[in-house]
């Protein structure tokens, strides 16, 4: 590990360094407070009743049974809560329609997934609650389930929601029902005089499954209805004021009348963001007039919340000789889940992102299947779009005989390029990731030995910006309390201390960084989108920013002369004109930070930043593995993520998203699939068969920071978390296709369908 | 999970009694690995666990070698990987010990529980039986014997009657020129339950031919298998890739797999037959 600052953030005194993280002693001692910790005096324990089947029509629900129990103190089902709208209300990384919302939180006239909501309770105990849910008689009508989105396009199949029909990107409709929720489509040049100019054409389909975030906390939802008819939440969530949002208008609150409270987090990767707990406490707190806590095991979490979609995909990509890409035709259909609202948007966004194509078409449908609501998952829709591009042209290198690097960089998009879905990029990291990878010690490394193979791949994701807030009071010894809005997932209460210290020029651990509760800071935006280092390093910048105009104002008073005469140094020494004598007047920070108590009273620095532009984030990964050809099982032996973070505030956690999102990438890559049987049954929910890497199945993750700066950030900041996940899989598949000659087109690679492509041959 | 019953036994007899007395609803209680989770789940319907572990003759390995091994049935894995004589006569127990769940789980769960959980995919099974291992029961009735391949009659049933459980299993002393090994098939690393498994022991003279052999196969069956063709396949001439390949086709003829989450008919079969041959090679190995 590099600790040294960078050359990029050797200019900065804090930047580029590793302090040791805020939060870090209460996480390692365990004296940090997750939802489960929550208990208050009174509190009931609930427990959800889901559904045993895929789709199924309820006819009646029968709780008379359930609440007759002793200790039951109330049941409540979809009918108990107020009747939804369909206006479409922020969830966070998307929208969705209230109802919809509702009806995912608890169902209403239809089960529409194994594991669906239908009924919830409270009861003195978490056993009692457990043995109510058994005495609630549910009549379901059985409807045949729809598990695939090539099923679910077909005219005649089943349709899970009588009122859904296709909504296209003019904004009409299309007139009969359907699962088809929405068709975008994203055009450039003409395709057909692309694929004319090339002299290879190589066309895939491929299959992903469904994937699971796989954070390792459980999902928790506690909630208070005070007499007052205020209603207090504590989640663990990655958007405190989404929680809000979308509680409040479920049982017909106004916002001001909610308070959520983040707890400590533990994961979340974007399936923390919808609500699915935090409604039913509520309702049964209001029920009951206790506070109530709802949690959910490992089962639960796997059947019922949101993974990322299972895909159909089709790409069609055209060469000539030398290696100029001149057309890609992309074909998405992504499973949405029960209810629509399918990453499929960004996944279309990204698909050709890297590359300056002059011939393109994208088209993306979100498909609604009888399978969990799909939730953001770190990088929504881009792994599995860039999955079937990046595959694809690998094998139009191979095809052509050329280095699948080298053509990446012929290839490549650089500043004033233009995405099919009309952005055209500012600076950019694109060709930066790709030389360093070129440069790097693995890839001048040679492989040797039987069955091993090596593959890279290109990534791009968007970061986004948005909205974030912050608070910091100067204490009279210097120090600097900072209040944030943010769920802190992947460091930030660090990386955004960090950026406010440098702005002060004060150190790192001189900022005390909480994360407070909805009444308690301004509007902040979700942990997500690679935003929160990015705009609540923002904010954060404004608010010392505003603490350095009104120390300098305060020092101007005490001098008596103008605050324009008075200048705040970035190394935190206030200077003023000199005085009488000619002598120079200056203050350190903490001098005048004790001063200011009995100068006029304490300052507070504020900031709400709401920032529409981002940096754009490419990676590129190198990976070698070794093929079992008897087993099918591919190990990973070497792997190496470049990546462009503008600027690394933290490096050491830039390492960490970095290796984190490779090893998830390298789950959906191998052994994570959603697997049900015909009639929609989850039969793999739990962390035993639902087969996320550990420890053993990955080598130490080598990697390479590249900083090009983000213009468009007072530090460069780009936003690092999602990016890494994108590479893993098509790298992973030209490795193994590198080491056995085998091209696989399904996700995963597992040594079943390892062995089905290759010694058990064929279907 | 229900509130449950709990006694402990400190005598066979005494834990004889318990479980007579608790009918269908009392289990007998060793590490719980298994038992507590299906509990828990409500999987089976538990009132009564009976706490075995603590019986002295439960938790204990002795060998000699006029009697061969014997090891109380809940004896912890980490105890068997950790014993010197075990590591040294038995590897095969070794490696199934030390690959059952991980390190917390090696501190509770015992081969005997791993057998009377009866699972098709049980990673102890396969080395019981290629080691000719012995199951002694108590019961009602005062103590029985069965050989460990006709212990499983199904997916979690076995031979056990009511009131019944598994004492102590007894292995005889590995003959000279012999070897064993266990070898699992999981899509990861660690952590994860067999998608087929396979154990062989063969037993070769001075001239390199086999003169005694058992293979036995996992996750393949509703029961881990004795491949009885497979020892035909092997013994009486030098191990070579005729006589491999043709034990291998033994096994993949024995199988019987499902598809499920974990693996695919055709997957199973094809790995009964790459694992015979791989433990048949390394138990040839530990032989030499």
């Amino acid at each position: 590990m590099v600790t040294a600052q960078s050359k990029e953030t050797e200019k900065y005194n804090v930047i580029g360094t590793r302090p040791i993280r805020h939060d870090g002693v209460d996480k390692v001692t365990g004296a940090a407070q997750y939802g489960a910790d929550l208990n208050l005096p009174g509190m009931l324990a609930g427990r959800v009743l889901r559904s045993p089947h895929a789709h199924a029509r309820i006819v009646s629900i029968d709780t008379s049974r359930a609440e007759a129990l002793d200790g039951v103190l109330a049941v409540i089902t979809n009918a108990d809560f107020p009747r939804a709208s369909d206006e479409v209300i922020d969830t966070g990384e998307g929208s969705a329609q209230l109802n919809w919302v509702l009806d995912n939180v608890i169902a209403s006239d239809k089960v529409l997934y194994k594991g669906h909501a239908v009924a919830a309770v409270a009861a003195t105990d978490h056993h009692i609650a457990e043995d109510a849910l058994e005495l609630i008689e549910v009549e379901y009508e059985l409807q045949p389930p729809v598990l695939s989105v090539r099923d679910a396009m077909v005219d005649g199949s089943p349709l899970l929601h009588n009122s859904l029909h296709t909504r296209r990107m003019d904004g009409s409709q299309s007139d009969n029902p359907s699962n088809t929720a929405s068709h975008l489509q994203f055009t450039k040049g003409d395709l057909d005089d692309g694929f004319a100019d090339a002299d290879v054409i190589i066309e895939r389909e491929f299959e992903t499954s469904m994937a699971h975030q796989g954070y390792i906390e459980p999902h928790n939802g506690s909630a208070y209805y005070r007499a007052d008819g205020t209603l207090d939440v504590w989640t663990s969530t990655q958007g405190a004021f989404v929680v809000r949002d979308s509680v409040a208008p479920l049982l017909q609150l106004s916002p001001s009348q909610v308070k959520v409270t983040p707890m400590e987090i533990g994961g979340g990767f974007g399936g923390k963001i919808p609500v699915y707990l935090e409604p039913l406490a509520a309702l049964l707190s209001q029920k009951t007039g206790r506070p109530v806590k709802l949690t959910m095991n490992r089962e639960e979490v796997l059947l019922a919340t949101g993974p990322t979609s299972g895909t159909y995909m089709r790409v069609r990509m055209g060469a000539k000789r030398d290696g100029t890409i001149t057309a890609a035709d992309v074909h998405l259909a992504f499973e949405a889940g029960a209810y629509p609202g399918s990453p499929v948007g960004a996944g279309a966004m990204c698909a050709l992102a890297p590359y300056d194509i002059p011939n393109q078409r994208i088209d993306g449908y979100d498909v609604v299947v009888n399978k969990p609501k799909t939730a953001a998952y770190r990088a929504p829709g881009a792994p599995q779009s860039e999955f079937a591009t990046e595959s694809v042209l690998n094998e139009l290198a191979e095809e052509l005989g050329l280095d699948p690097l080298e053509m990446r960089l012929q290839n490549a998009c650089v500043e004033g390029a233009q995405r099919a879905d009309g952005f055209t990029y500012g600076v950019i990291g694109n060709v930066e990731c790709l030389q360093a990878a070129q440069d790097s010690p693995h890839w001048q490394s040679e492989l040797e030995g039987p069955n091993r193979g090596r593959g890279i791949a290109q990534g791009f994701w968007f970061n986004i910006g948005f909205e974030s807030s912050a608070y910091a009071q100067v204490n009279g010894d210097g120090t600097v309390p900072l209040v944030l809005g943010s769920t802190d997932i992947g460091g930030t209460r660090a990386s955004i201390a960090m950026q406010l210290a440098e702005t002060l020029g004060i150190s790192a651990e001189d900022v005390r960084p909480h994360v407070v509760d909805t009444n308690s800071v301004g509007y902040t935006q979700v942990t997500g989108g690679s935003r929160t280092t990015f705009a609540g390093g923002w904010a954060a910048y404004e608010c010392a920013m505003d603490i350095r105009r009104q120390m300098e104002e305060r020092a101007a008073a005490l001098w008596e002369c103008g605050a324009a005469d008075v200048a705040y140094g970035d190394d935190a020494i206030i200077r003023g004109p000199a005085d009488e004598d000619g002598n120079d007047r200056q203050f350190t920070f903490k001098e005048l930070a004790g001063q200011l108590a009995a100068s006029g009273g304490h300052i507070v620095g504020r900031a709400d930043v709401n920032k529409t532009s981002s940096g754009p984030a490419f990676a590129t990964h190198i990976v070698d593995v070794e093929v079992d050809p008897d087993t099918g099982k591919v190990d990973v032996l070497r792997y190496t993520a470049v990546q462009d973070a503008g600027t690394a505030i933290h490096p050491a956690y830039v390492e960490g998203q970095m290796q984190g999102g490779v090893a998830q990438g390298v789950g959906m890559a191998l052994n994570e699939e959603y697997y049900y049987d015909e009639s929609g049954d989850l039969k793999n929910a739990s962390l035993l068969d639902y087969r996320m890497p550990t420890a053993l199945d990955l080598p130490m993750i080598d990697s390479i920071i590249v900083e090009v700066p983000n213009p468009g950030h007072p530090y460069g900041v780009r936003g690092v978390g999602e990016v890494p996940i994108i590479p893993p899989a098509p790298a992973v598949r030209a490795a193994i296709a590198n080491a056995i000659g085998v091209h696989m087109t399904e996700l995963p690679m597992s040594p079943r369908a390892i062995l089905d492509a290759t010694v058990l041959g064929g279907d | 999970m229900q509130a449950v019953k709990y006694a402990r036994a400190g005598s066979v007899e005494e834990a004889v009694n318990l479980l007579q007395d608790g009918g269908d609803g009392a289990r007998p209680l060793a590490g719980g690995t298994d038992v507590i989770v299906q509990a828990r789940e409500r999987t089976r319907d538990i009132d009564l666990f009976v706490d075995i572990k603590h019986i002295p003759e439960l938790i204990s390995i002795e060998y000699s070698a006029d009697s061969g091994l014997t090891i109380g049935a809940a004896t912890p894995c980490y105890q068997l990987y950790g014993d010197s004589a075990i590591a040294d006569l038995y590897p095969a127990l070794v490696d199934c010990t030390s690959l059952i769940g991980g390190t917390a789980i090696q501190g509770r769960a015992s081969l005997g529980g791993n057998l009377c959980n009866s699972s098709p995919a049980a990673d102890g099974i396969p080395s019981l039986i290629v080691l000719e291992a012995q199951v002694e029961i108590a019961g009602p009735n005062g103590r029985r014997t069965v050989a460990v391949e006709d212990f499983c009659t199904a997916p979690g049933r076995n031979v056990l009657e009511s009131g019944e459980f598994v004492v102590k299993l007894h292995f005889p002393a590995p003959a000279e020129g012999s070897g064993a090994r266990f070898l699992r098939f999981i899509p990861r690393n660690e952590m994860d339950i067999a998608v087929a498994n396979a154990a062989t022991q063969v037993r070769l003279d001075s001239d390199g031919v086999v003169t005694w052999a058992r293979v036995a196969v996992g996750a393949i069956a509703p029961t881990p298998l004795l491949v009885a063709d497979a020892t035909d396949a092997l013994v009486g001439q030098p191990l070579s890739e005729e006589t491999i390949a043709a034990a291998a086709a033994a096994s993949r003829a024995a199988a019987n797999p499902i598809t499920d989450m974990r693996g695919s008919i055709r997957q199973r079969v094809h790995l009964a037959g790459v694992l015979t041959e791989r433990t048949i090679r390394q138990a040839a190995e530990r032989a030499a």
